[in-house]
């Protein structure tokens, strides 16, 4: 079974990945099969595992106390753009134009 | 206080007429929504058109009251300056892992058990994925397969028919409580075109309470909220200080008529105080009963409410329905609740969690305080209701009962009519208030040992208010105020006022 165009479309809106050619959505398509392997094992009854360390793997608490913080500039080295301390982003999340709307590969598929 | 409560006909909206926008289905003024107090619908009237139930759930998310955050050790404040209480991992930087905060799981075990709920000793967390700015990892960490706490209660009360004097106790079903992280500030700068993102909010600790749809107009929901608010702040879990966001309300708002099954219900956000919640909840309703009866349909949408003009709108939402593509947070194993008979035997103490030890300390809750007040000082309870509604209040009051012979139920009238009025009428609250609870005390003594009268106290007690410093014996020596106790006094003044009216009083013997 092959991975339909609206499928294909709809990830590229949702992770914002771009399969870019045949041979991304090719990939793609043997990394679905390999997993769908999973599917030959019988779990019924069985808890999903979470850890190969099992109960071994101790989720740590922390006190509450303040260790951290207090590193603005540090922070603000990295931004491209911000304006008193603040970041700054677009007014609003960008979509992706819809499938007609914009230049892929596949919509030629 | 407990909210005014429901009781009434459910209207048909008014059709709009030719004159004129409206801001909603129905003018001004009128009453906006009214419910059975049994809940439910209730017989149409006139129109003849089938009845509507209106459904009404939450979903609030309650900022939890502590020193850190949630996976990571910067400061919790409001208003700080930006970015400045934002470790590497808030901001998201590669190479950070979360680390679970020991008090915020206590505070949502607390919360829990508060509401009745079975906690989970074993819950999971997972990452809820989506894209903004003030969202830096583009995921949030919450428990979405397994929540630390499920299958609770809140018991809450309503006044019905307007009058304070006859209230019903309703329940709504607390699905689950999880912990999850809260996301940054997002400041929209318009004229500039760009938003401006303060990290400091990020990663701070949040308990989702989800109550179940058994509301069905504003006023329960305001009321259950308000009772939440009270259950928080008294375990100390938050401080839920709806102004300051660190009680934020979403209503999941249905209409169906008897008999058939839910309808499709929307999704009202940004309402900012308990009692916009009513508002933005009982215009929705009738939004979609105006709608529906209208031959429209309503759409599974997300709406604001805006409180300028008291109406929800649609919230333009570009990219469609979320797929939020849930997964297991690989970097937290699960977290393990004990109790008594699972304490480990060798595990370190300060690692371990036991929900026994953590109900043995939980305070006594508003509900159980009010009973307190009502067994121990008489008084109704709907006083109590407005006693635990009013911080400080109710400690206040019974400061005063400790330091004055008169009876509580005596008391209570000058603590709720005259102090309280005073205060709510120059936005004070009670730790400001000019009148201690000792001179208030001191007082209502001098009333009670018959010195003064009634009315002189009221007259006392409006000096006492400008607060400068005069006892209440003081006042009532400067102006005067003191009963006469003297009988021979009495005879004397009372044989003047006679021998002055002499005619009034030869005409009033013989009759």
């Amino acid at each position: 079974q092959k991975v339909s165009v609206e499928v294909l479309d709809h990830l590229e809106h949702l992770a914002l990945v771009d399969f870019r050619d045949s041979e991304g959505v090719e990939r793609l398509q043997k990394a679905i099969q390999f997993a769908d392997q999973l599917h030959e094992v019988n779990t019924d009854g069985v808890e999903p595992m979470d850890s190969v360390l099992e109960d071994r793997w101790c989720l740590y608490l922390r006190e509450d106390d303040v260790t951290e913080g207090n590193c603005t500039k540090d922070l603000m080295e990295n931004a491209r753009e911000k304006v008193e301390e603040y970041f700054v982003a677009p007014p609003g999340n960008i979509p992706l134009p819809k499938l007609e709307e914009r230049d892929t590969f596949l919509q030629g598929s | 206080m407990a909210a005014r409560g429901c009781g009434g006909v459910w209207r048909r909206a008014r059709q709009r007429g030719a004159g004129g926008p409206g801001p909603g289905p129905f003018p001004r003024g009128q009453r906006a929504v009214a419910c059975n107090a049994k809940g439910g619908a209730v017989p149409a009237g006139k129109s003849g058109l089938a009845p509507w139930i209106p459904v009404v759930g939450l979903e609030i998310h309650a900022q939890i009251s502590s020193n850190s955050k949630l996976f990571s050790g910067s400061q919790v404040q409001f208003a700080a300056p930006p970015n400045s209480l934002v470790s590497f991992f808030d901001a998201s930087l590669p190479g950070t892992l979360p680390v679970l905060n020991k008090r915020c799981v206590e505070a949502a075990v607390m919360t829990g058990l508060a509401l009745n709920c079975s906690i989970n000793k074993k819950s999971l967390f997972d990452r809820k994925h989506y894209f903004y700015a003030d969202l830096p990892a583009g995921y949030q960490i919450t428990q979405q397969r397994v929540p630390i706490a499920v299958n609770g209660s809140l018991s809450y009360s309503l006044c019905i028919d307007n009058k304070m004097s006859q209230m019903v106790t309703k329940t709504v079903r607390i699905k689950q409580i999880q912990l999850e992280q809260d996301s940054g500030k997002s400041l929209h700068d318009d004229t500039r075109s760009q938003t401006l993102v303060d990290l400091n909010r990020a990663g701070v600790g949040l308990m989702e309470v989800v109550m179940e749809p058994d509301m069905c107009c504003g006023e329960e929901a305001a009321a259950a909220v308000r009772e939440l608010q009270l259950v928080l702040q008294t375990l100390g879990s938050s401080q839920a200080v709806m102004a300051e966001g660190q009680l934020r309300v979403d209503a999941n708002v249905s209409v169906h008529h008897p008999g058939e099954p839910y309808g499709v219900r929307t999704e009202v956000k940004n309402i900012n105080s308990i009692r916009f919640l009513a508002k933005a909840v009982d215009y929705e309703i009738q939004r979609q009963i105006e709608e529906l009866e209208n031959g429209g349909t309503i759409l599974n949408e997300t709406r604001a409410f805006d409180s300028k003009l008291g109406c929800t709108v649609p919230m333009r939402d570009k990219e469609g329905k979320q797929d939020y593509r849930f997964m297991p947070e690989p970097n937290l194993p699960p977290l393990i609740l004990y109790d008594a008979k699972s304490l480990p035997a060798n595990m370190n103490h300060q690692q371990v969690i036991n929900i026994d030890w953590i109900y043995e300390r939980l305070p006594d809750l508003p509900s159980v305080k009010r009973e307190k007040l009502v067994e121990q000082y008489g008084i109704l309870p709907e006083h109590s209701f407005t006693l635990l509604n009013e911080d400080g209040l109710a400690e206040f009051f019974e400061s005063v009962v400790k330091q004055t012979q008169m009876k509580p139920r005596k008391v209570i009238g000058w603590i709720l009519n005259d102090l309280l009025s005073y205060l709510k009428q120059h936005s004070l609250t009670v730790k400001e208030s000019p009148v201690s609870s000792c001179l208030l005390a001191d007082l209502l003594n001098l009333l009670e040992k018959k010195e003064i009268s009634s009315s002189a106290a009221k007259q006392v007690l409006a000096e006492l208010w400008k607060g400068e410093g005069k006892t209440p014996l003081e006042i009532v020596k400067e102006q005067k105020l003191e009963l006469l106790q003297d009988q021979k006094e009495l005879e004397q003044i009372c044989q003047a006022v006679i021998d002055g009216q002499e005619n009034e009083v030869i005409m009033m013997v013989p009759g």
